[in-house]
């Protein structure tokens, strides 16, 4: 059985390729066979984050168009030999994507024997989005603790209970897990940011896991790691527990609460 | 920096603000979902045509799309003035 995962938000710069790159590497370091897809057309950025860029020959528009086989077009993880990586066409328009071609290479990954197939949306509503959830068995919707990101996380949550194969297949929307990243605990102490309690009220759903923010997702950037694989980490062993939590296990919140400051510091700033 | 100074200058607390907003923005915008895309300019246009008699704002109009068994019905309501409403026309 395959589970296609999308990893959507709706907002840009939230955090879905760094999720979809730790999402994948997490599932891989299980012993799955995994695939991940980048469907941001024109404006790839999945394969700087796997650390795999210089290895892109074909890309997921050149099998969509039978220009390229799917077993060219996949490039195998330096770390994990079971996760493979389908980049985005960086050249072509976004109407490069078609249902039907998305459909297919879908289900020659299911053929294929992956376990999972995770699938990194574009920001927006627009086609890459669109196509990215329309076949999913799950989602992740990523979400910031800030106004605007949880406005359109609430519309994809809308879109993912209707405009979906899940949906139109009278099987209800995809079922949907929320994913807080970007947490500073500090400033949800001070009143700064809404809280996990509020995300959760506004938007009527639990959350999975929260990602702190860090500096520790810019440097793993840079290098082309997911932070995921950075032990030191908190953003990635967030990640690790939240993707444990996604295969069924219980695990208790980390790095949610702020560090107890004295008064001293209260006083005088941090 | 003293003690009244720091509880002074206590930034206010804008997480709730932010939270206030989103209750209300996000349950407007769950009732107006699957909706016909056609409501929007409906409501303007209508707008247009009531004002030749009356002179009401964008949001004294009401249409909402109410499921009632097999059919779907269009309700509208328009919230006049308070004052006598006097034709233009
Ligand atoms: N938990 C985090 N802490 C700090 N920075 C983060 C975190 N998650 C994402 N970022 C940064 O936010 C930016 C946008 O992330 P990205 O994953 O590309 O978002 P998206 O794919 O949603 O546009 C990147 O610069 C990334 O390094
Ligand atoms: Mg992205």
């Amino acid at each position: 059985m395959t589970e296609t995962i999308v990893v959507t938000s709706g907002k840009g710069g939230v955090g879905k390729t760094t999720t979809s790159a730790s999402l994948a590497t997490g599932l891989a370091m299980q012993g799955k066979k995994v695939a991940v897809i980048d469907f941001d057309v024109g404006l790839r950025n999945l394969d700087l984050i796997m650390g795999c860029e210089r290895r892109v020959v074909y890309d997921f528009v050149n099998v969509i168009h039978q220009e390229a086989t799917l077993k060219q077009s996949l490039i195998r993880d330096k770390r994990h030999d079971n996760l493979y990586v389908l980049a985005a066409s960086q050249t072509r328009d976004k109407e490069a994507l078609t249902q039907d071609g998305v459909g297919r290479v879908l289900d020659e990954l299911k053929t294929d024997g992956f376990d999972y197939i995770v699938c990194d949306s574009p920001a927006g509503i627009e086609k890459g989005a669109f196509l990215a959830m329309y076949f999913a068995d799950r989602a992740l919707v990523v979400v910031n603790p800030e106004v605007s990101s949880v406005r359109d996380s609430d519309r994809i949550l809308g879109l993912l209970s209707s405009k979906t194969r899940h949906a139109e297949n009278g099987k209800g929307g995809v079922p949907a897990h929320l994913l807080l990243t970007r947490y500073n605990p500090e400033r949800v102490s001070s009143g700064q940011m809404l809280s996990i309690g509020d995300v959760e009220e506004v938007l009527g759903l639990p959350v999975l896991g929260v990602i702190p923010e860090h500096d520790s997702v810019l440097s793993a950037s840079n290098q082309g790691v997911p932070v995921i694989l950075d032990a030191t980490s908190n953003a990635g062993q967030a990640y690790v527990d939240a993707i444990a939590r996604l295969l069924g296990e219980e695990r208790p919140m980390r790095f949610t609460e702020a560090a107890k400051k004295g008064l001293f510091k209260r006083m005088f700033g941090s | 920096m003293g003690i009244l100074d720091f509880l002074r200058t206590r930034p206010k607390n804008t997480a709730s603000i932010a939270k206030e907003r989103l209750r209300i923005i996000v349950s407007q915008e769950r009732s107006s979902r699957n909706t016909p895309d056609y409501l929007p300019m409906l409501r303007t246009e209508l707008l247009a045509v009531i004002r030749k008699y009356v002179h009401v704002d964008l949001d004294a109009i009401n249409i909402q799309v109410e499921r009632d068994g097999e059919h779907e019905v269009l309700e509208l309501s328009v919230a006049l003035p308070e004052h006598k409403p006097g034709a233009t026309g």
